[in-house]
C-alpha cells in the first residue's frame, strides 16, 4: 500500500505478499477453501470409517421397503404395508395440511389483531396487546403441548359424547362432522364455481377499466362475490342436490364415517396459528405505522372517505413493509410445525425422520431427505421473495 | 347575555373551565370506548371476555389451589374438595429439581454461586458505568470461566466434577440459554462480515451457511447433534451430549444473528465507509471503530429477538432427552402421584418463560428508545 523504498525493490517475500492488500486477499481465500476442505475431507473419512466398523451400508433403497407402521391422519390412500416412501409422502402431506391451515387462520389473526392493536379503543388495543405480548413470549412447544392437553383432558370420550348438533361430535379422539360426498352430476357444480370466478375476474378488469375511462365506481367485488357463490349454488338446486352426507356413528368404542378431524391436528393448527399470528400482528402494526402520517392528511384533504384512504392509500404502502417480514413469518410456521413430534402428529419428521429412521437404522440417509425437503420448501420461497422483493423496488422510483 | 360579556374589557375575559363532558374521564370514555355503535360492541366484547376468562383464571391458580401440604394429586383434591383449583403441590414437592435438575443436594451451593456470578456478568453488561470500566469488562469475562469451573467442577480447585447428564431444569435452560448468547454473538458478525465481504469465497461459505441454518428447523439439527455427530467424529470419541446440542443451538442463532446484523450493516451510508478509507483505516480498524458501532446499534431490536427465540427455543431440548423444566415437569406428571396435573405444568413452565422473555423484549424497547439519536 505505502510506497515505503523496500517495497519498490522488487522482491517479493511471504511477509510482502501479506502487506500487499490484493494478494492477503487472495492468500485468505485460499486459506479458507483449504480449511473448509480439510473440516469436511475430516467428517466423510470419519463417516466412511465409522459406518464401515458398524457395517452399515449406504443407499436409499430402504424407501422401497414396507414401512410396518400405521399413520393416524392420512390425506391419501396409505396402509402398514405401505414403503417407507409413501410413508415420508403421508408425512409431507401432513405438514402441508397443517402449515396452509396454519397460515390461513393465522393471517386472518395477525391482521385482525393488528389492525385493533392500533384502535383508539383502548379496551380493544390493551386486549390485542396482552393476547401479543403472553403469546409471543412463550415457548410454541408449551402452547402445543397446552392445547393439546386441553384438548385430550377436556372433551369427553366418545362413549359420553354429545352431538352438537346432528352429525357434529367433539370427542377427545377429534371432532366428526358429515362429510359430504358427492354423487352423479355434481361435476356441473364445479363447473358453475369455474365460471363464477372467471365471470368475477373479467367483471373486476371491466370495473377498472370503467372507473378508469369514466370515473363511475362499479361494485365489482360484490357482483363477482355473488357470482362465486350464487352460480354454484344455483346449479346445486337445479341438479337436485346431488349430495349424499354420511353422518358418523357410534361403534364400538369409536365413531365410524364422516369427516373426523384429529385432536393433535387441532392442537398442533390451534397453538402455531395462535403463536404466528402474535408475530403476524406486530409486522401489521409496524407496517400500518410505517405509512407517514402525511400520507392520511394528504387523502382526507384530497376528500377521500376515511375508509377508501384505508384501503387504497395506507393499505397499499404498508403491504410493501409487511409483505417480507410476513412471508418469513410463513416459512417460520411450516418449520415450526415439525413439533409435531411431540403431540404425535405424523408429520415429515415424525415419519421418515423419526419411525422409518429408527426402524431402518438409516439415519444418514433419513435426515438428508428430511433436512432436503424442508431446505426446497424454504430456498424455493426465498427466491421467489427476492423476486417480489425487486418488483416492488422497481416500482418505487 | 350580551350585557355579561360587555363587563371585560377585550382580552380581559378570565379563563373558564370547560364545560363538563368535554374533560375528564367522561370524555375520555366517551372519545375512546363509546364513540361509535360499533366501537361500543367492541367494547363490551372485550369487557365480556376479560370477564369470562380473568376471574375464573385467577379464582383456579390463586384462590382454590393448594401449594403446601399435599404429598399427591388426590391429597390435593381431598384438601380442594368441591372447588378445583390448580394443584401446585408437584411445583413445591419438586421445587429443587426443577431449578438444578438431579445436580447433587450437598453439591447445589456451587450452582447457586454460579447463578450470582451470571448475574453479576449480565450487570456489567447491562450497566453502562460498569461496562465503560475496562477492568470492569475485563473481569465480566472471566466471571462466565469461573461460573465454568463451579459448575462442572474442577479437581484444581477442588471441586467434584460433575456430569453434565445430572445438570436440569432451570439450571439447564440457562446454560443453553446464556452460553447460546453469548458465543454466537461474536460468530455471527464474523458470518455477516463474510457474508458481504468483497472476498467471493468467504461471501459464499457464510451465504450457504446461513442459508442451510435458516432453511432447516432446529429440530432436525438438534437430531443431527443427537444421532448423526457420532458418524462425523473420529471413531471411539465420545462427545458429551449437552456440549453437542450447545454448538448447534449455538450455529443456529448464530445465522439467524448474523442476518439481522447483516440488515444493519446494509442500513449504514456507503459514505461511512468511504470516509472510514480516507482516514487511511485499515479494514479491522474501520470496522471495529466506524461501521460496527453504528451497525449494531440499529440491530439491537433484532438481536434482542433472536435472543428471546433463542431462549424459548431451548424447551426442544426436551425432544432429545435432555431435562430442561419441562422435562423434568413430564417426568414429574409422569408418575402415580402427580399423573394428570399437565395444565398446571404448562402454566408454571409458561410462566417462567413469559417472566424471561418479557423482560428481555421490554428492556430491549429502553434500549431503542435511549439510542435513538436521530430525529
Amino acid at each position: 500500500m505505502s510506497g515505503t523504498k523496500i517495497q519498490e525493490k522488487k522482491t517479493v517475500t511471504l511477509g510482502s505478499l501479506w502487506r500487499d492488500k490484493k494478494s492477503r486477499a487472495v492468500i485468505m481465500q485460499i486459506i479458507a477453501v483449504i480449511g473448509v476442505l480439510l473440516f469436511f475431507g475430516n467428517i466423510v473419512s470419519n463417516t466412511v470409517e465409522n459406518l464401515d466398523r458398524l457395517g452399515v451400508k449406504v443407499g436409499f433403497d430402504f424407501l422401497t421397503e414396507p414401512a410396518n407402521y400405521d399413520i393416524n391422519q392420512t390425506l391419501i390412500e396409505y396402509d402398514s404395508t405401505d414403503s417407507h416412501f409413501k410413508a415420508g409422502l403421508v408425512g409431507l402431506l401432513n405438514t402441508l395440511l397443517v402449515a396452509g391451515c396454519g397460515i390461513v387462520v393465522a393471517t386472518l389473526l395477525g391482521f385482525t389483531a393488528g389492525v385493533l392493536r392500533l384502535s383508539n379503543n383502548f379496551v380493544v388495543s390493551r386486549l390485542m396487546q396482552v393476547y401479543v405480548e403472553i403469546t409471543r413470549n412463550i415457548p410454541v412447544l408449551l402452547q402445543i403441548l397446552l392445547w393439546h392437553g386441553i384438548l385430550i383432558h377436556s372433551l369427553p370420550v366418545p362413549k359420553k359424547a354429545e352431538a352438537v348438533m346432528e352429525g357434529v361430535i367433539f370427542t377427545n379422539r377429534g371432532a366428526y362432522l358429515p362429510q359430504p360426498i358427492p354423487q352423479e352430476g355434481f361435476g356441473w357444480v364445479w363447473i358453475a364455481l369455474i365460471v363464477g370466478i372467471v365471470f368475477a375476474v373479467l367483471f373486476k378488469k371491466y370495473a377498472n377499466k370503467v372507473q378508469e375511462e369514466t370515473g363511475r365506481l362499479i361494485p365489482a367485488i360484490w357482483i363477482g362475490a355473488a357470482a362465486i357463490i350464487g352460480l354454484p349454488a344455483l346449479m346445486f338446486i337445479i341438479m337436485g342436490s346431488p349430495v349424499e352426507m354420511s353422518y358418523p356413528a357410534l361403534k364400538g368404542f369409536n365413531y365410524q364415517g364422516g369427516f373426523v378431524i384429529k385432536p393433535e391436528f387441532m392442537a398442533l393448527w390451534f397453538a402455531l396459528s395462535i403463536y404466528t399470528g402474535a408475530f403476524i400482528a406486530e409486522i401489521v402494526r409496524a407496517g400500518i405505522q410505517s405509512v407517514s402520517h402525511g400520507q392520511t392528511e394528504a387523502a382526507h384533504a384530497l376528500g377521500i372517505k376515511p375508509n377508501f384512504t384505508m384501503r387504497l392509500v395506507v393499505i397499499p404502502q404498508a403491504m410493501r413493509v409487511i409483505i417480507p417480514p410476513l412471508i418469513s413469518q410463513y416459512l417460520n410456521l411450516t418449520k415450526n410445525s415439525s413439533l409435531a413430534i411431540v403431540i404425535g402428529y405424523m408429520d415429515l419428521v415424525a415419519t421418515i425422520g423419526g419411525i422409518s429412521l429408527n426402524q431402518t437404522g438409516r439415519a444418514l440417509e433419513s435426515m438428508a431427505i428430511v433436512l432436503g425437503v424442508y431446505l426446497f420448501i424454504s430456498l424455493s420461497i426465498s427466491a421467489l421473495m427476492n423476486i417480489y422483493n425487486r418488483r416492488i423496488a422497481l416500482v418505487s422510483r | 347575555m350580551t350585557t355579561e360579556t360587555k363587563k371585560y374589557p377585550a382580552g380581559m375575559h378570565p379563563v373558564l373551565p370547560p364545560p363538563s363532558g368535554s374533560v375528564g374521564p367522561v370524555r375520555w370514555m366517551r372519545d375512546n370506548l363509546f364513540s361509535s355503535i360499533s366501537n361500543t360492541v367492541l367494547t363490551l366484547l372485550g369487557l365480556y371476555l376479560v370477564y369470562i376468562i380473568v376471574p375464573p383464571f385467577i379464582q383456579w391458580a390463586f384462590i382454590d389451589s393448594v401449594v403446601v401440604g399435599a404429598e399427591s394429586r388426590k391429597e390435593c383434591l381431598a384438601i380442594m374438595g368441591e372447588d378445583r383449583g390448580a394443584c401446585w403441590s408437584f411445583v413445591y414437592r419438586r421445587w429443587g429439581q426443577f431449578v438444578y435438575g438431579f445436580y447433587p443436594v450437598e453439591e447445589r451451593w456451587r450452582v447457586n454461586v454460579a447463578f450470582i456470578l451470571a448475574a453479576f456478568t449480565i450487570a456489567i453488561v447491562l450497566v453502562e458505568k460498569l461496562r465503560n470500566d475496562k477492568r470492569i469488562l475485563i473481569g465480566a469475562i472471566l466471571l462466565p470461566v469461573a461460573c465454568f469451573f463451579l459448575i462442572t467442577g474442577s479437581s484444581l480447585f477442588g471441586l467434584v466434577s460433575v456430569p453434565t447428564n445430572k445438570m436440569g431444569g432451570i439450571l439447564l435452560t440457562l446454560i443453553v440459554g446464556l452460553s447460546g448468547i453469548f458465543v454466537s454473538l461474536p460468530i455471527s458478525i464474523m458470518l455477516a462480515l463474510s457474508r458481504i465481504s468483497k472476498l467471493p469465497i468467504f461471501s459464499i461459505f457464510a451465504t450457504i451457511f446461513i442459508e442451510f441454518i435458516r432453511g432447516v428447523p432446529l429440530i432436525t439439527l438438534l437430531f443431527i447433534a443427537s444421532t448423526l455427530l457420532s458418524y462425523f467424529l473420529p471413531p471411539g470419541s465420545n462427545f458429551d451430549l449437552l456440549l453437542r446440542v450447545l454448538i448447534m443451538v449455538t450455529l443456529f442463532s448464530a445465522a439467524y444473528i448474523a442476518e439481522v446484523i447483516r440488515g444493519g450493516l446494509a442500513a449504514i451510508p456507503t459514505g461511512q465507509y468511504e470516509a472510514a478509507d480516507a482516514l487511511g483505516l485499515s479494514y479491522w480498524q474501520s470496522m471495529r471503530l466506524i461501521i460496527l458501532p453504528q451497525a449494531l446499534k440499529i440491530s439491537i431490536p433484532g438481536i434482542v429477538g433472536s435472543f428471546i427465540g433463542l431462549f424459548k427455543d431451548t424447551t426442544l431440548v426436551v425432544i432429545i432427552g435432555l431435562l430442561d423444566p419441562l422435562g423434568i415437569g413430564m417426568a414429574a406428571i409422569s408418575t402415580t402421584e402427580w399423573a394428570g396435573l399437565s395444565t398446571e405444568l404448562y402454566v408454571f413452565i409458561g410462566l417462567f418463560f413469559f417472566i424471561f422473555c418479557f423482560s428481555m423484549s421490554r428492556y430491549s424497547l429502553h434500549l431503542e428508545k435511549k439510542l435513538h439519536t436521530g430525529h
